[in-house]
């Protein structure tokens, strides 16, 4: 019997590449007379380039040449360029100079002389919501493909309600309503009314977004830093408007993501183009100093929210605006914010209006959990906040509150294929002992108080219809074409092994072809929003499904007997008439042809996967198939996170002591790799919670907490000593494999938990803002407000 | 840091301490070229664009190499771009991160904050030096890291990697709480901490064990 492969622990097959320094990350690949490519960032956060001399740049010993944002691609309305002349933040790249080395280049940058007209800008997007408040752009602050731009500004009156502290009732472009808030509000036992402001910030991969790219000919090499591959290779393609068959994309390892480079990034486009022009191969090495600029950051909102419970705890009306910091090319977390807020806590009765206000300040992008990290960590506090008013144990408040099997939410009323939060946070409860540590919460050692609190977060883990595609070749092994990326999930090699299990496959025997379009990839997803385990072990299973119908069909055929009879295992195929190894059976299937060895393909693949499985046809068995397995409903996966702190109330530092995350994620793949996750996004949750800050100066619009030390994510001595994690691991009924993503839904859970317990260590007090630095932390402490409570930016 | 300062700073053989005081007197510029580190934070353009490339050998991963280094190159710079030596990574280019950590004489040091002039006559190990340069075998660390299955994207792993490598000889016993505070000056943005904790534990009892 062959091994098994799902739920066993095996290391990846790329790890020893990468621990010996082997694996080639974008910037470790070299190419002859490569040059050396440096930007010029802009210095203001809003302006228009009048002129540029560059003369004495060029002249400079070793510089090679100059990309001007005329010699690039670009669109109207709000939709970035990777050079532009109308900068729209303070850092956005003006320009490319070229030359032999880093520094000949950064050297010429500093030699151009620019004059730049300064133009009126704005980074807090309520100010541009005032009536007479400035705007990002010239033209407005709001932009529709169908009407272009318009103003839109809240009234005196709005304001005058903000400022006196309570909730306004402007007009938002978004806006739903579900079931009748105004009269469950009036049924409610309790109705709480919040402002919460949640920052900005930025993404920060440990690798940043540098890229090389050359030509030959017409085809064009790009070795690129980024989360997908196939698509990449496509938006890539999209980008510079060449045929996509033209582009050998190089990705074979990324230095994480985290949402900023899902298809690619920007900047990619830069060294594609300067190459072409200059007719060299271009280097663009992207600093840690520059990636704070152009990488890319999780918006921020400013909130006002209204819950209502009933007496039994279960809330029964929300009415929540999100005003969103969308720097100046927007994002959609705001929406998807709405919608977890209706899934998370089953009101009923909704009432949901959003904004999404363009601003100077670094462009906005999904970072994991987009939009539902933000809001579980605003609002857990306050659904603790409620349990303590109604004298109800929290975690009860959570358990009552979550959905059950037959939640529908959001204004389309969504269904989801399976949800099992309300077991998460049951295992959670008992992994954590909540009712030991309930007894703990307000202790106080010296000036150290304890709190614990419960964050429960669900996210989109899955998508369907994409395609898979394999090849047992004569030296019997079979090869998995993987078109996703290689951003340290692991599901690169995860998402193949069900394929595997089912050809009865040892795992030393599956070759995982990625990283190289020469190889071949199938159409696949962008490897975002936890898609990847659900849509590729679908598309895998698929691929192999067909596989095994082909062995069975080839083996019949040498041996005699009903194909149906004959079983694969260990590389063997057996049955009535024999036993023969896959080895023979892809020489067979190659001389058969046809369908066999791909010679003939599926009608229903995407048209991108046939010039991939034209590439390959002829050399072995092939698979490949379109998941067509259907399903019905969303496809969601939850983490229930569950934290003890510290916080010292002398000097606002809240120290981490525990932390237990439990998902429900369905069918467990790789146990130690799904552990990683739920602690690394939990982690990332904590960084966005307590240390993340996001600081500009109101003045300048130029941004302060621009590093890693001003901005700090979580370091080794700020997560908790004990760790712990577990997962459900019921499989989803609609999956052939029951397999559902998990990078996504551990952030909100970190952060809330971390939100909930230091509200718990302050005695319910919720600070309504993050991140809970020590300096606000203090503030509230000693009764001292430091900022105006819905201000945005300032740390 | 005003030129004639840094010119100075030249001459004094750029101490660490120097150097990294000049790195961050740059910080407020918008400028890319002020946060490159080949020296540029130190040096008014005019200068370095003056400044000569001088011969010398190094010593690294127990081999002899030439190269040609400008004065104020820094050491991953080096390893990275002239001598091929691409395991050492840069994540911040400015001692925040630790990706590129290597060792000097057996001492873990960021490779971004120091000179490459620096380092003559002295044995540097990187990332690529680890695996027994005639078996192939891995070392102890990269063996446990193996057996953990330990980082996600890994770009972080190099530099963590020769970090464990200094500390299993520092403190072959170390308890969880000691490994955590000698491995704080590497970033792990993947947040791999637990495993990477526990791949320095197996790393220190496999190498007590040969
Ligand atoms: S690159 Fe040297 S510490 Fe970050
Ligand atoms: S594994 Fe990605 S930064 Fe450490």
């Amino acid at each position: 019997m062959a091994e098994k492969l799902v739920g066993t622990d095996i290391a990846p097959p790329d790890l020893h590449a990468k621990i010996t320094g082997r694996a080639k990350y974008a910037e470790d690949f070299r190419a002859p007379g490569m040059v050396f490519a440096k930007l010029l960032l802009s210095p203001m956060p809003h302006a228009r380039v009048r002129n540029v001399d560059a003369s004495r740049a060029l002249a400079m010993d070793g510089v090679i040449g100059i990309l001007r944002a005329s010699e690039v691609p670009s669109r109207e309305g709000p939709r970035e360029a990777c050079l532009t002349d109308t900068p729209r933040y303070e850092g956005e790249p003006i320009l490319a100079v070229a030359a032999v080395d880093e520094e000949t280049a950064a050297a010429a940058i500093e030699a151009i002389e620019i004059d730049f007209e300064p133009l009126p800008f704005v980074v807090d997007p309520l100010d541009s919501l005032r009536p007479d408040g400035p705007n990002a752009y010239v033209d407005g602050n709001q932009f529709s493909g169908q009407d272009g731009w318009s103003d839109l500004k809240w009234t005196d009156s709005d304001f005058a309600t903000i400022d006196g502290g309570g909730m306004p009732n402007p007009s938002c472009p978004v806006e739903w309503t579900k079931g009748d808030p105004e009269s469950a509000f009036a049924e409610s036992a309790l109705v709480l009314e919040e402002t919460i402001v949640h920052q900005s910030l930025s993404h920060h991969p440990m690798e940043p977004r540098s890229n090389m790219a050359y030509w030959e000919g017409e085809t064009l090499h790009a070795f690129v830093s980024t989360q997908s591959s196939q698509q990449t290779k496509f938006a890539l393609a999209g980008a510079l408007q060449i045929d996509p068959e033209n582009i050998n994309l190089v990705s074979e390892y990324c230095g994480g993501g985290f949402g900023s480079k899902i298809a690619g990034t920007t900047v990619m486009q830069i060294p594609a183009l300067f190459s072409r022009k200059i007719d060299r191969p271009v280097m663009l090495r992207i600093t840690r100093y520059e990636e704070n600029y152009v990488g890319r950051a999780r918006p921020g909102f400013q909130s006002w929210l209204k819950m209502g419970f009933l007496e039994n705890g279960k809330c029964n009306a929300i009415d929540l605006i999100i005003v969103q910091e969308s720097g100046p090319y927007g994002a959609g977390d705001f929406n998807t914010a709405g919608m977890i807020a209706d899934l998370t806590y089953t009101p009923q009765n909704m009432h949901f209006r959003g904004v999404s206000m363009y601003t100077n300040t670094p462009p906005k992008a999904a970072q994991r959990g987009p939009g539902g990290a933000q809001i579980i960590s605003m609002m857990e506090p306050i659904l603790e906040k409620a349990a303590r008013e109604l004298g109800i144990d929290r975690f009860e408040m959570h358990r009552l509150n979550a959905p059950g099997a037959d939640v529908e939410f959001g204004p389309r009323n969504a269904t989801l294929t399976s949800v099992h939060a309300v077991e998460a946070l049951e295992q959670g409860r008992e992994m954590f002992d909540w009712d030991a540590k309930l007894a703990m919460s307000g202790q106080r050692n010296g000036s150290k108080v304890t709190g614990i609190g419960i964050g429960l977060s669900p996210y989109t883990a899955g998508s369907r219809g994409r395609d898979g595609m394999m090849l047992i070749r004569p030296d019997g092994k079979l090869y998995v074409h993987q078109g996703i990326g290689n951003l340290g999930t692991h599901s690169i090699a995860d998402t193949a092994r069900p394929a595997a299990e089912l050809l009865g496959y040892d795992w030393e025997d599956v070759e995982i072809v990625w990283g190289n379009s020469a190889r071949a990839y199938p159409r696949s997803t962008v490897q975002a929003g936890s898609q990847t385990t659900t849509a590729h072990t679908r598309a895998n299973h698929a691929a192999a499904s067909d596989a095994l119908r082909k062995i069975r069909a080839v083996a019949a055929a040498a041996m005699g007997g009903s194909p149906s009879a004959y079983r694969v295992d260990s590389g063997r195929v057996r049955g009535p008439g024999g036993t023969m190894t896959l080895a023979r059976i892809a020489e067979r299937a190659i001389a058969m042809g046809g369908e066999y060895s791909g010679m003939v393909l599926p009608e229903d693949i995407h048209a991108q996967t046939v010039p991939a499985a034209q590439m390959l046809a002829g050399e072995g068995l092939m698979g490949i198939a379109r998941d067509n397995y259907g399903g019905e409903g969303n496809i969601y996966s939850w983490v229930a996170g569950f934290a003890m702190v510290e916080l010292d109330e002398e000097t606002g530092v809240v120290e981490l002591k525990e932390y237990v995350g439990i998902t429900d994620c369905g069918t467990v793949i790789h146990p130690r790799s799904l552990g990683a996750q739920v602690f690394g996004g939990s982690i990332q949750g904590m960084g966005m919670a307590m240390t993340q800050r996001w600081v500009f100066d109101p003045k300048w619009g130029v941004p302060f907490a621009n590093r890693l030390y001003t901005a700090r994510p979580p370091g080794f001595l700020d997560i908790p000593s004990d760790l712990k994690w577990g997962a459900v691991n019921i499989p989803d009924p609609q999956d052939p494999v029951g397999a559902k993503g998990i990078g996504e839904p551990p952030v909100g859970a970190g952060a809330a938990a971390l939100t909930c317990a230091v509200a718990d260590a302050m005695g319910g007090r919720c600070l309504c803002r993050t991140p809970l630095t020590p300096d606000i932390i203090l503030a509230e402490l000693e009764g001292r407000p430091i900022h105006g409570r819905l201000d945005q930016h300032v740390g | 840091m005003d030129q004639a300062e840094s010119m100075g700073v030249l001459e004094e053989k750029y101490t660490r301490r120097t150097f990294i005081k000049g790195v961050i007197a740059t910080g407020a510029t918008a400028s890319s070229a002020g946060h490159l580190f080949r020296g540029s934070p130190l040096l008014g353009a005019a200068t370095y664009q003056t400044a000569t490339e001088r011969l010398i050998t190094l010593n690294v991963n127990g081999q002899e190499r030439r190269v040609d280094v400008l004065p104020h190159e820094t050491l991953a710079m080096t390893l990275r771009y002239k001598l091929g030596l691409t395991g050492t990574k840069l994540g911040c280019d400015r001692a925040e991160c630790g990706a590129c950590t290597l060792l000097v004489d057996g001492v873990a040091q960021y490779g971004c904050s120091m000179l490459t002039h620096q380092v003559r006559g002295r044995a540097v190990t990187t990332i690529e030096g680890l695996e027994d340069p005639d078996t192939g075998e891995l070392s102890v660390v990269q063996q446990a890291v193996m057996e953990e299955g330990a980082f996600q994207c890994a770009f972080c792993a190099p530099g963590f990697i020769m970090a464990m490598t200094e500390m299993i000889e520092v403190n072959p016993n170390p308890t969880r709480e000691e490994a955590r505070h000698a491995l704080s000056g590497n970033l792990c943005r993947c947040a791999d901490y637990d495993k990477i904790l526990t791949c320095a534990m197996r790393a220190a009892e496999l190498a007590r064990s040969v």
